[in-house]
C-alpha cells in the first residue's frame, strides 16, 4: 500500500478507508435508502458506503451537506468552498481540503489563493474580503473557538451580508463535521 | 418544525424577533436538519453499542471542552443512568477498558482531529467496539463538533447584528 499523503494538494486523493465499508449486497433498506440520497452516485463511493454503518445520521447528513454547500442565494459558490477549506486546513484533513480546493480553483479559473493557502494558512497573502473570511473560518474550526465578535465585524466592513456570513458559519462548521469523520475514519492515498 | 425553538436557535439566543431571524429563516431547511441530526446522533433508533446514556454524556463532554456551558447544559437534559460520569472532564475511563479507549478517541477528535492516526481507530476495535460502532461514535463526536460552531457563529453575528 502507498503512503497516505502528508502535503496539502489540489489533485484529489483515494480515500482509503480505516474501516470496513458496508458490502452493497448486505444493506438493509434503511442503508439502502440513506445512500440513495447522495449526490448524483453513479458508483457508490467508499466514503459513502463506510458512513452507511450509521444510515440514521447519514440519512440527515447528505440533504443537510448539500444544502449548505449548494444551497440557492447567499454567499457564493466559491467562497463557500474557501470556508470548507479553512477548516479541512486547521484539522489538516488532506483529502477535503483538496476537493474543496480544488473546487475553489475551478470556480474561480485562478490557483493563486489556494496556493498562497496551502503554503501560508491562516497568513495567505490574499485580497481583504478573503482575508476576512479565511481568518473567521480558521478561527472558528479551532477548539474552543477563537472566532470574536471583531471577527465579525470584519466580515460587514467587507460588505458580507448577514446571510452571507451565516453561510460561511455553515460551511465552516459542516467542515468541523465531514473532517472529523473524512480524517479520522480514513487515510488520503495517491491516485493510480 | 420552528426553527425558533431548535436546539441552536435556543443556545445561540436568536428568536424570530432577533434582527437574525431573516437569515436564518432563509436557511430554515438547514436549521431542520441540523434538529434531525441531532436526533440521530444523540437519540437514534438503532443504537447499536453506544447507549443513548453514553451519548449524551459523551456530548455533554465535548461541549464543556470546547468552552460551551450552554449546549453543555442541553446535553445535560438528556442525561440518564451513567451519563454524569462521562461528562465528567476528569474521568477517564477508569478500569473499564471500553469506557477509556471511548473517552479518550472522543477527547482527540474533539480537541486535535488532526493528530488522529490509524492506530486510534485499531485501539477503538481492540477495546471492543465494531466497525459500525466506531462509525457511530465518530458521527457522535463529529456532529457536535458541527453544533457547537454553528452556535458559536450565531450568537458572535447576534452580537453585531
Amino acid at each position: 500500500m502507498s503512503e497516505p499523503i502528508k502535503e496539502f494538494t489540489t489533485k484529489v486523493p483515494f480515500w482509503q478507508p480505516r474501516v470496513t465499508p458496508l458490502e452493497l449486497d448486505q444493506a438493509s433498506d434503511e442503508q439502502l435508502n440513506a445512500m440513495k440520497v447522495t449526490v448524483s452516485n453513479t458508483k457508490i463511493g467508499e466514503y459513502t458506503l463506510v458512513l452507511a454503518l450509521d444510515p440514521e445520521t447519514l440519512q440527515q447528513r447528505t440533504p443537510l451537506f448539500n444544502g449548505i454547500m449548494y444551497g440557492r442565494g447567499g454567499l457564493s459558490r466559491s467562497e463557500t468552498e474557501l470556508g470548507a477549506v479553512a477548516a479541512s486546513v486547521v484539522n489538516q484533513c488532506i483529502y477535503c481540503a483538496a476537493v474543496h480546493a480544488d473546487r475553489y480553483n475551478q470556480l474561480t479559473k485562478s490557483e493563486t489563493v489556494m496556493d498562497s493557502i496551502f503554503a501560508d494558512g491562516a497568513d495567505a497573502e490574499i485580497d481583504e474580503r478573503q482575508k476576512a473570511l479565511l481568518e473567521f473560518a480558521t478561527k472558528l474550526s479551532k477548539c474552543p473557538s477563537e472566532a470574536t465578535k471583531a471577527d465579525v465585524e470584519r466580515l460587514v466592513e467587507n460588505s458580507l451580508s448577514m446571510g452571507e456570513i451565516l453561510d460561511l458559519v455553515l460551511s465552516a462548521s459542516l467542515f468541523g463535521w465531514a473532517n472529523r469523520l473524512m480524517h479520522v475514519l480514513g487515510d488520503p492515498l495517491p491516485q493510480d | 418544525m420552528d426553527i425558533f425553538e431548535t436546539i441552536v436557535a435556543k443556545a445561540a439566543g436568536v428568536s424570530a424577533a432577533s434582527p437574525l431571524a431573516g437569515a436564518l429563516s432563509l436557511r430554515s431547511d438547514i436549521m431542520e436538519l441540523t434538529e434531525n441530526s441531532h436526533q440521530a446522533s444523540l437519540r437514534p433508533n438503532q443504537l447499536g453499542g453506544l447507549s443513548h446514556a453514553e451519548r449524551a454524556g459523551l456530548a455533554c463532554r465535548i461541549a464543556k471542552r470546547n468552552n460551551e456551558p450552554v449546549l453543555a447544559r442541553h446535553y445535560e437534559t438528556l442525561f440518564s443512568v451513567g451519563s454524569q460520569t462521562l461528562a465528567d472532564t476528569g474521568f477517564d475511563g477508569g478500569d473499564d477498558a471500553r469506557l477509556r479507549a471511548i473517552i479518550r478517541h472522543t477527547d482527540l477528535v474533539t480537541l486535535n482531529p488532526k493528530d488522529a492516526k490509524a492506530e486510534d481507530v485499531s485501539a477503538l476495535r481492540s477495546a471492543g467496539l465494531d466497525d459500525p460502532d466506531i462509525v457511530r461514535l465518530s458521527e457522535l463526536i463529529a456532529f457536535v463538533a458541527y453544533q457547537i460552531r454553528v452556535v458559536a457563529g450565531l450568537r458572535l453575528m447576534a452580537e453585531v447584528a
